[in-house]
């Protein structure tokens, strides 16, 4: 394992002017996925800079009825805050289906967002990865892809982002703030992620060192009635085969407003914006989002191993905004 | 033996020194300047190395040395070949170890390996198992010495004539142990001496290897392991960590601690081969059975041949005139399979007892019922009458607890909901054996007593069970009495597998104790200590080849998510009849342990192979799925009250294996009658059930 220094910041300025001026150096949240990546030799850093004293530790509720949730925050105290399951239960769900509960006590919002993909080609430095090793190739294009994307995909990288709380701050419509070396920025978190193209290796529309400092969700009523459905492979402790965020706003029977976003298809949370136009201002049935989902998946293209998804979706699809709208 | 400690459930002797840390494991020992050794996989399938260049890597700070063919301590050629290592350029399997770094820490030597640059010469390679593959070939015999086909009538002619038929094939992947803690081993040279401390199944062994291979008389070799954190079979012999660490340590002449990664355990420490399983059962329209056919088709490597008995299970199983059973190998460009909890008669029981329900539902008969019809009071394959065959009593006793009775037998009959529910049965039997063993008992002048054998515990209880077998034996409380085990400078006694371990320990314990007490017997309270060995070989050599075996029935009920193909486990329960049963907690831990493991083989594991790589590429546990405690909401296990004779003096049967004996078959015979889907490739995951509803 490459030796590191390890660097604890003062204050989010200095954080950022240490990433500025070591160009091998890295943010540790919690590390829960970084040092696991160092330990294989995916990344290897010089420097660490451990972000976890920084004042960026609170939630805190905004005079618009939003909620600013500080990057440091650990993933089960999000989970269990208070106002989160209130009024975002869709976040509070994706947070506590992920990973396990140490996990979790360890994970920061920050960390979470910045999870690198579980592709296992890209974890093992024996295996041809453009992410890992830009030119090198895409083991997992033709290779074992159950777990990746069926959706946006590039001949490059057919990865999926693997986090839960990503897909439900997608549907919630959330704010990223960074700090870059140039100061302080706002960013959608449907421009946050990228595609992955020619360059599989951007993962992020930000700048190297932009260090996230908090995330944003706007006031949205409507997401009280919202949640979040998750499909994986045994009863807990694994990544998504297919999850879906919803949030669903009814006017009698028609649908006012919702929200969907979907894991485990994409290299990004994936934010089902056609199943969306499908389904507002028509009245709800389970076959309406069945169509609706049809709709966002219409252009999905199917690797080998992981035709189910589409099916897998869909069904979720329907389950999550059936029980969202008999609830 | 007097009624006394046997059978009665006390808590395992070390569990205090393992929940307060203090239990030390094989790395975990404190030693004066030692070092550390990192493995090094060959990053090709086979070829030939051609150069290592060690310039980058001897020049990283803490980096004291890289060990390779050109330069590793020699070693004797022995017959297990896999531990041939860093002894030529050869290259036969991915991930096998061609280098070690060793340096005064741990991430040192990690970054090290890093840093060994090596070039290959590479050619074809083959590294998929499939039913028509070229090489397939028919071993002399099968594991340990099986005869590989056998027949008897004629079955193609009582296949043809019978009313009822089934001809089904089954597919099991590669399945790769992942006991907690890894290989790992702490050595020590010291005078021409080797002291290992090594997590292994059997210190005696692994003394005897290494032996061998260092080309030592015995005693210059002791092989400590006091605390085992599993094995399941891989650590059934020596493995590549402990010789590995012990060329290091002779090479740096320093003491070296190596532990394989988790990464490293898919692979090179062995696995359950992967199998190809066709079954032809045939019946009449009672549902007794005239012809048996099971062919199975599994991988060895190009270096080791282990041929896994899997159609052994058939042969004693199930009577029928008409039998057959066959295996075939393939030599692939892979590490060697190894032994897996049950080998041969896991794999072989999911095939069988899954061929079974096949039966059941084309003859219309209850599965509980069709097993019981076609059992038998003498072995199929010996002729000889069973020592105790149990097999129906568990079906009776399992249906009876399980709630079979009034099962509708149709397919989807049965829904709550989104969930369609189903129930499965199996039936489950592994061998009854045992191995020569030595144990030594002392008498001390204080009144207490020691009791000496070379077992190992590897997280089963064995430490206890012997303790409490060596109590009784002696006919005195447990508590005058010391254990100890897990240290080759022990009497000698056989690996901790097979489900052989208590059996044979036991026996050498009591033959022991025996001596001992007939030793006492005419002197008073001894003045100093006295001592007496025994040494089983000629007891159990000389013991009559009887069909003796172990049964069980298992029971399950599972739902299946009809939108998402999604399978849960609503309940396993199974009932077993293994002889008498030492300790009830800690047999208890090993039949749900097993339980488990099969209902993991069932529905999560899976070792990918890519091709391209011939590795497996989901090594780690975040991707190679293991059954998590949220997948077991309900298990329960029960044993029957049996007797025999014919075993051994300790009248047990071993409970180590025969937990996960049909417990895959039950759990997929259990998704068919929830849901009408037969799934006859493992693992039965939701991409194999998705569609079941108009959802989906
Ligand atoms: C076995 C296992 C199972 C898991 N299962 C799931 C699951 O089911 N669902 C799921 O969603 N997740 C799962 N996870 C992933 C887990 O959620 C992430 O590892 C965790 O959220 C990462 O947070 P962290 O704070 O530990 O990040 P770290 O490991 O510290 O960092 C991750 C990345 O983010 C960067 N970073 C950290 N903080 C900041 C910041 N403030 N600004 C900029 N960059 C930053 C780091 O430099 C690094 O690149 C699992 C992980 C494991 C090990
Ligand atoms: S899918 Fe992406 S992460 Fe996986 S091997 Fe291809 S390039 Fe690498």
């Amino acid at each position: 394992m490459k030796a590191f220094r390890y660097h604890r910041p003062a204050n989010v300025a200095e954080a950022v002017a240490v990433l500025a001026a070591e160009p091998q150096a890295a943010y540790l949240g919690g590390g829960t996925n970084l040092v696991d990546l160092m330990k294989l030799g995916v990344q290897r850093p010089d420097v660490l800079v451990d972000v976890t004293r920084l004042p960026l530790d609170t939630v805190e509720e905004l005079p618009d009825g939003g909620l600013r949730i500080g990057a440091t925050v650990r993933n089960s105290d999000l989970a269990a805050h208070p106002v989160v399951r209130r009024a975002y239960p869709v976040l509070a769900r994706a947070l506590l289906a992920a990973a396990s509960g140490q996990l979790r006590n360890m994970a920061t919002t920050g960390g979470n967002l910045l999870q690198r993909t579980r592709c296992v080609y890209f974890q093992d430095t024996g295996k041809a990865c453009n992410k890992r090793e830009p030119g090198s190739g895409c083991a997992a294009l033709h290779g074992q892809n159950r777990d990746l994307a069926v959706l946006d995909w590039s001949e490059q990288c057919v990865a999926t982002h693997p986090s839960d709380l990503a897909v439900a701050l997608a549907a919630l419509d959330t704010v990223v703030e960074v700090h870059e070396a140039d100061g302080p920025r706002d960013i959608p978190i449907a421009e946050f992620y990228r595609s992955p193209g020619t360059h599989p290796e951007r993962e992020t529309t930000v700048a190297r060192g932009a260090l996230i400092t908090a995330v944003r969700l706007p006031p949205l009523p409507a997401a009280r009635r919202s949640t979040y459905l998750k499909v994986r492979d045994r009863a807990s402790f694994a990544f998504a085969a297919g999850s879906v965020a919803a949030v669903l706003d009814l006017d009698g029977d028609v649908v006012r407003d919702v929200r969907l976003a979907y894991g485990a298809v994409a290299h990004r949370p994936w934010r089902a914006y056609r199943a969306e136009e499908a389904l507002r201002g028509r009245p709800f049935s389970p076959e309406l989002a069945a169509r609706a989902a049809d709709a966002e998946l219409a252009e999905a293209r199917p690797l080998r191993h992981n035709g189910f998804k589409l099916p897998l979706t869909r069904a979720i699809t329907v389950r999550a905004l059936t029980e969202l709208a008999s609830s | 033996m007097s009624a006394g400690a046997v059978g009665r459930a006390y808590p395992r002797l070390e569990g205090p020194a393992k929940v307060t840390g203090t239990a030390r494991y094989a790395v975990e020992y404190p030693v004066d300047g030692v070092s550390y050794g990192w493995a090094v996989p060959s990053a090709v399938v086979r070829g030939r190395i051609t150069r290592v260049d060690t310039a980058q890597a001897l020049a990283s700070p803490g980096v004291l040395a890289v060990l390779h063919h050109g330069n590793a301590p020699r070693l004797t050629p022995g017959p297990q070949t896999e531990l041939w290592l860093l002894q030529e350029p050869a290259v036969h399997y991915r991930g096998q170890y061609v280098a070690v770094v060793v340096a005064t820490s741990l991430e040192a030597a990690r970054e090290g390996a890093r840093l060994v640059h090596i070039d290959y010469d590479t050619g074809p390679h083959s590294t998929v198992l499939t039913d028509d593959h070229p090489g397939l070939y028919k071993p002399d015999h099968v594991n340990p010495s099986y005869p590989t086909d056998t027949a008897e009538g004629d079955f193609d002619a009582g296949y043809a004539a019978a009313p009822v038929r089934v001809d089904a094939t089954y597919r099991t992947p590669a399945y790769h142990n992942n006991p907690m803690e890894p290989h790992a081993t702490t050595a020590q040279w010291r005078d021409g001496r080797l002291l290992v401390h090594d997590s292994n199944q059997g210190a005696s062994s692994v003394q005897a290897t290494l032996a061998e291979l260092f080309a030592l008389p015995a005693e210059s070799v002791r092989v400590v392991a006091q605390h085992v954190g599993g094995g399941f079979g891989s650590k059934g012999y020596a493995k590549a960590a402990v010789v590995l660490a012990a060329l290091a340590a002779r090479h740096v002449d320093r003491p070296v601690k190596l532990a394989l990664t988790r990464q490293q355990l898919f692979g090179p420490i062995g696995y359950r081969t992967p199998t190809i399983q066709r079954v032809r059962l045939a019946a009449d329209t009672d549902g007794r059975l005239t012809a048996i056919c099971h062919d199975a088709i599994s991988q060895t490597s190009t270096i080791q041949e282990f041929a896994e008995q899997t159609a052994v299970y058939t042969r004693s199983m199930y009577a029928a005139p008409h039998r057959r059973t066959t295996h075939r190998l393939v030599r692939l460009d892979v590490p060697t399979p190894f032994w897996m909890r049950a080998p041969g008669e896991c794999p072989g029981a999911y095939a069988l007892e899954s061929a079974m329900d096949e039966l059941a539902v084309a003859a219309g008969i209850d599965p509980v019922e069709l097993r019981i019809r076609n059992d038998t009071d003498v072995d199929p394959d010996q002729g000889r009458a069973f020592t105790s065959r149990n097999l129906v009593a568990c079906l009776r006793e399992g249906a009876q607890r399980f709630g079979w009775a009034g099962r509708d037998p149709s397919p989807r009959s049965r829904r709550d909901g989104r969930w369609l529910i189903g129930t499965g049965v199996a039936g489950s039997s592994y061998p009854a054996r045992s191995r020569p063993s030595s144990a030594t008992a002392t008498a001390r002048p204080d009144g207490s007593f020691l009791v000496q054998v070379n077992a190992t515990d590897i997280g089963t209880g064995a430490r206890t069970a012997m303790w409490q077998v060596a109590a009784d034996a002696l006919g005195v409380p447990p508590e005058r009495v010391e254990i100890r085990i897990g240290d080759s400078a022990l009497p000698t006694a056989p690996v901790a597998g097979g489900s052989m371990g208590t059996s044979s320990w036991s026996w050498a314990v009591i033959r022991a104790a025996q001596a001992l007490r007939e030793k006492l017997r005419d002197g008073g309270p001894p003045t100093g200590e006295v001592t007496a060995e025994a040494d089983t070989t000629e007891e159990v050599g000389g013991q009559p080849a009887l069909p003796r075996y172990a049964y069980g029935a298992q029971f399950v009920e599972v739902r299946v998510d009809a939108d998402t193909g999604e399978v849960r486990l609503n309940r396993m329960l199974g009932v077993f009849a293994a002889g008498r049963v030492v300790n009830p907690t800690t047999a208890r831990s090993q039949l749900i342990g097993g339980m488990t493991m099969g209902l993991s083989m069932a529905l999560h594991e899976e070792g990918l192979l890519d091709e391209r790589y011939g590795d497996w590429v989901n090594h780690d546990l975040a991707t190679y799925h293991i059954t998590g405690c949220a997948d077991v909401e309900s298990i329960e296990a029960y044993w029957l009250d049996e007797r025999d004779d014919e075993l051994n003096p300790a009248g047990v049967k071993g409970i180590g294996e025969i937990g996960i004996v049909g417990a895959a078959a039950a759990v997929a015979n259990a998704v068919h009658h929830a849901t009408g889907v037969r799934v006859r490739e493992l693992p039965i995951r939701l991409d194999k059930l998705i569609g079941l509803s108009d959802l989906a």
